[in-house]
């Protein structure tokens, strides 16, 4: 007899899974002011992304995809530790986390 | 010629010096400028010694006793570095070519350059520019030799315009008084309208011999006697221009005077001795072009004619020793213009020789007043110099006598060739004889006048000698002062053994320079002299003398005997003394003519219509347009981040909606209900 725990987790749940954390994550980089939280959002894009390449690294039975999603990890890190750090420099700079403020650029 | 002449040595040895001192001047010590100032010139001047023992030499060896003058080295000795410039048909070789032409002038211009340059050695001795000034003399030297040794136009116009360029940066020597800086710009700019004539004879030599080689044009124009007039005719008075610039003859000749603002030695070798000769210079070498044509010839002597009297009336009530002797270098290089324009080239030349001498002699005793008095140089302050300074005093008297034209000084053998041989040129030769006579009237009288002005009479004003000059000036004048003695003698001719009245004649014959003619022959051409005889050149010669003695004469009574008379005379002519003391107002009718209205179409013209209204106005116009399209396009740079990712969000959705959804079949479908709804 089947049952939901000896069937296969389909793969469209996968990506819709991806899409919905994708999503989630363009929608709290638009609507968010917090910076920590905008920057938060980037790294659940990311790991949507990730998601959608292993789903299809095993559907294709191709180890390229897992590989892709380490280098995604390592980039993602190396920019998680600039990205703090800027945050920690700006914050210290103006007090202020709200993306709005920081707008030093503008004309 | 077999042995090597290394003619290449003779500008670089000067270059040499000029880039040592010019760029380590500063730091070097004074004795180690002076020394690589002195060594360039003198072995340069070495070189030329040499070239000209080897030319001398030669000459003998080529020389069939049986066959008479001219004889002489059958080719010119030639040193070409290569090509310089090879454009489809235009083959230009960077080469020197030395001959008799060139070889004097090269004996002339190292010779008396490095005595000028040792006279320097005490005149600048007190300068802060010392070694500055000693770079642009051997800079000068350089380009000097480069001129004089071309083997071609373009090489020559590369000397022209160097020479140009070194008088410019020695008449600015001291260019924080304004008027010196003035008369700097102002040589320059009056030389380049003359060099704008040289240029546009280059270009029409080209356009129509294809070469600028003088040899291959002389070749040219000897195998075509179709040659005659038209075309070449507008070279050579193109060419004329060019010569007129340089050698400030009439109506280019208001740069000379003003040039007197540079350094006295400066004065006497490139505003007296060498570069001004460049002009002479320039129509001897080429002269085929003039003997072409007859009325470009004629041409250059009334120039020269009428620059020499004009020059000489002005000189007459200059009273400032340097302007004076600037009006009489004018004058004398009328002279050769006018030996130039009856095609006696080598008389030309011989004059330019003696008057280099002179001419040096007399600017360098000047700076040897001026220094010796402070800087004065008003002959209206000097007078009765000729106890403190006896040895510039007994100097300037050779200079005077010689300019005058007594013999046996130089300027006696030379000017009378000239006048000789205008007198052999017909109806028109003879008022140019007349008008040279006058001039040496005239000559005469200004020249004795400086010399009674300076020298004798009782000081008037405080002049009295604030130091002694020293040897370094003192060498050069007694060697020029030698010079000026017995350089006229080579055009002696040789004539041994003859006697009696045939030893007469030739005493006489002096003046027909058999010796430095035939020696000029091969280059110059030997100039077509038909008629003389013995009996006329004494005539002439005595009747030049005795016209030098009245103007010696004339000077004694009124600067002299009746010290008044010249202020009586003054007062009885006003027009005319006003006229001649404002040097005929050709400065002032310049500057109405061509400085003023230049000024005011650079001003308003170029300056507010073209520059400020068109060229402004389309910057402004530029300008506006950018800064308009940035005010627009600005506000699509809002700074807001979350604006641009939701503008990204959105272009990314629309691609994703393009690729994703299957176009063609949702259009088909569209179009089926579409027709759908129209058929029923």
């Amino acid at each position: 007899m089947s049952s939901l725990l000896t069937q296969e987790v389909p793969i469209s749940w996968y990506l819709l899974l991806s899409a919905v954390l994708f999503s989630l994550g363009v929608a709290g980089f638009l609507i968010k002011r917090n910076l920590i939280t905008v920057f938060m959002s980037i790294e659940l894009m990311l790991n949507a992304v990730n998601l959608s390449f292993v789903t299809f690294a095993h559907q294709w039975h191709a180890v390229k995809g897992q590989i892709f999603v380490f280098f995604v990890m390592v980039v993602a890190a190396a920019e998680a530790a600039v990205g703090l750090a800027i945050i920690i420099a700006v914050f210290r700079a103006r007090a202020t986390l709200a993306v709005d403020r920081i707008d030093l650029m503008k004309l | 010629m077999i042995l090597p002449l290394n003619l290449w040595l003779i500008p670089l040895l000067p270059f040499a010096g000029f880039l040592i001192n010019g760029i380590l001047g500063r730091r070097l010590p004074k004795w180690l400028v002076t020394t690589v100032a002195l060594v360039a010139p003198l072995a340069a001047f070495a070189v030329v010694l040499y070239a000209a023992a080897g030319v001398y030499l030669f000459t003998h060896i080529q020389c069939v006793p049986s066959v008479p003058l001219p004889c002489s080295i059958f080719k010119p000795y030639v040193e070409a570095f290569g090509q310089w410039l090879n454009i489809d048909m235009l083959h230009i070789d960077f080469s020197f070519v030395l001959d008799e032409l060139s070889l004097v002038m090269l004996l002339v211009v190292t010779g008396v350059g490095f005595l000028i340059h040792v006279y320097s050695v005490g005149y600048m001795s007190h300068e802060e520019g010392y070694a500055r000034y000693f770079s642009y003399l051997n800079l000068f030297l350089f380009f000097m030799t480069v001129l004089v040794l071309a083997g071609n136009a373009l090489v020559m116009f590369v000397g022209w315009e160097g020479v140009g360029l070194a008088s410019y940066l020695l008449i600015g020597f001291w260019f924080q008084k304004t008027s010196a800086a003035d008369a700097g710009k102002k040589a320059f700019i009056v030389n380049r309208i003359g060099d704008f004539g040289f240029l546009i004879g280059m270009f029409l030599l080209l356009a129509n011999f294809g070469t600028l080689t003088f040899t291959e044009i002389a070749t040219k124009l000897g195998q075509d006697p179709g040659w005659n007039g038209g075309v070449v005719t507008v070279i050579a008075l193109c060419l004329l221009l060019g010569a007129a610039g340089k050698s400030a003859q009439l109506p280019l000749y208001v740069w000379l005077p003003d040039a007197m603002e540079g350094p006295t030695p400066v004065s006497a070798l490139i505003h007296a001795a060498t570069m001004v000769t460049a002009g002479v210079y320039m129509i001897a070498r080429t002269h085929v072009l003039f003997d072409h044509s007859p009325f470009a010839l004629s041409v250059v002597a009334i120039v020269g004619a009428a620059t020499a009297i004009f020059a000489a009336t002005i000189g007459l009530v200059q009273n400032d020793i340097k302007r004076v002797l600037a009006y009489s270098t004018i004058s004398q290089l009328g002279y050769m213009f006018l030996g130039c324009g009856v095609a006696a080239y080598s008389a030309a030349i011989f004059h330019l020789v003696t008057h280099a001498f002179f001419k040096a002699l007399l600017f360098l005793a000047a700076g040897s007043v001026i220094h010796a008095i402070g800087g004065e140089q008003d002959l209206r302050k000097m007078g009765g110099l000729w106890k403190k300074m006896p040895v510039t005093f007994a100097v300037t008297t050779v200079g005077v006598l010689a300019i005058a034209g007594f013999p046996p000084f130089a300027g006696f053998f030379s000017k009378d060739a000239i006048l000789y041989a205008a007198y052999l040129q017909g109806a028109q030769g003879k008022a140019l004889w007349f008008v040279g006579v006058v001039t040496a009237l005239l000559t005469s009288f200004y020249m004795f006048r400086l010399w009674y002005l300076a020298f004798l009479g009782k000081p008037r004003g405080e002049t009295a000698p604030h130091h002694s000059t020293p040897w370094s000036m003192l060498a050069p004048l007694v060697i020029l002062a030698l010079l000026s003695i017995c350089g006229g003698w080579i055009g002696i001719e040789r004539t041994a053994g003859s006697t009696g009245l045939s030893r007469l004649s030739s005493l006489v014959n002096w003046i027909s320079m058999e010796r430095f003619g035939g020696f000029l022959a091969p280059a110059v051409g030997a100039g077509a002299a038909e008629g003389g005889s013995a009996q006329l050149e004494l005539i002439l010669s005595a009747a030049a003398v005795g016209i030098a003695l009245v103007g010696w004469l004339l000077a004694h009574l009124f600067y002299r005997q009746k010290s008044t008379l010249p202020a009586r005379t003054a007062a009885a002519l006003p027009g005319g003394y006003k006229l001649l003391a404002n040097k005929y107002y050709v400065d002032e009718f310049y500057g109405a003519a061509v400085v003023k209205p230049l000024l005011a179409i650079s001003t308003y013209l170029l300056g507010w219509v073209v520059d400020k209204a068109l060229l402004g106005g389309a910057a402004w116009l530029l300008g506006g347009i950018a800064k308009f399209a940035g005010a627009l396009l600005q506000r699509w740079q809002s700074g807001n981040i979350r604006s641009y990712a939701a503008w990204l969000a959105a272009g990314a959705a629309a691609v994703l909606l393009f690729v994703v959804v299957p176009w063609p079949a949702v259009l088909a479908s569209l179009e089926a209900i579409h027709f759908g709804v129209a058929g029923h």
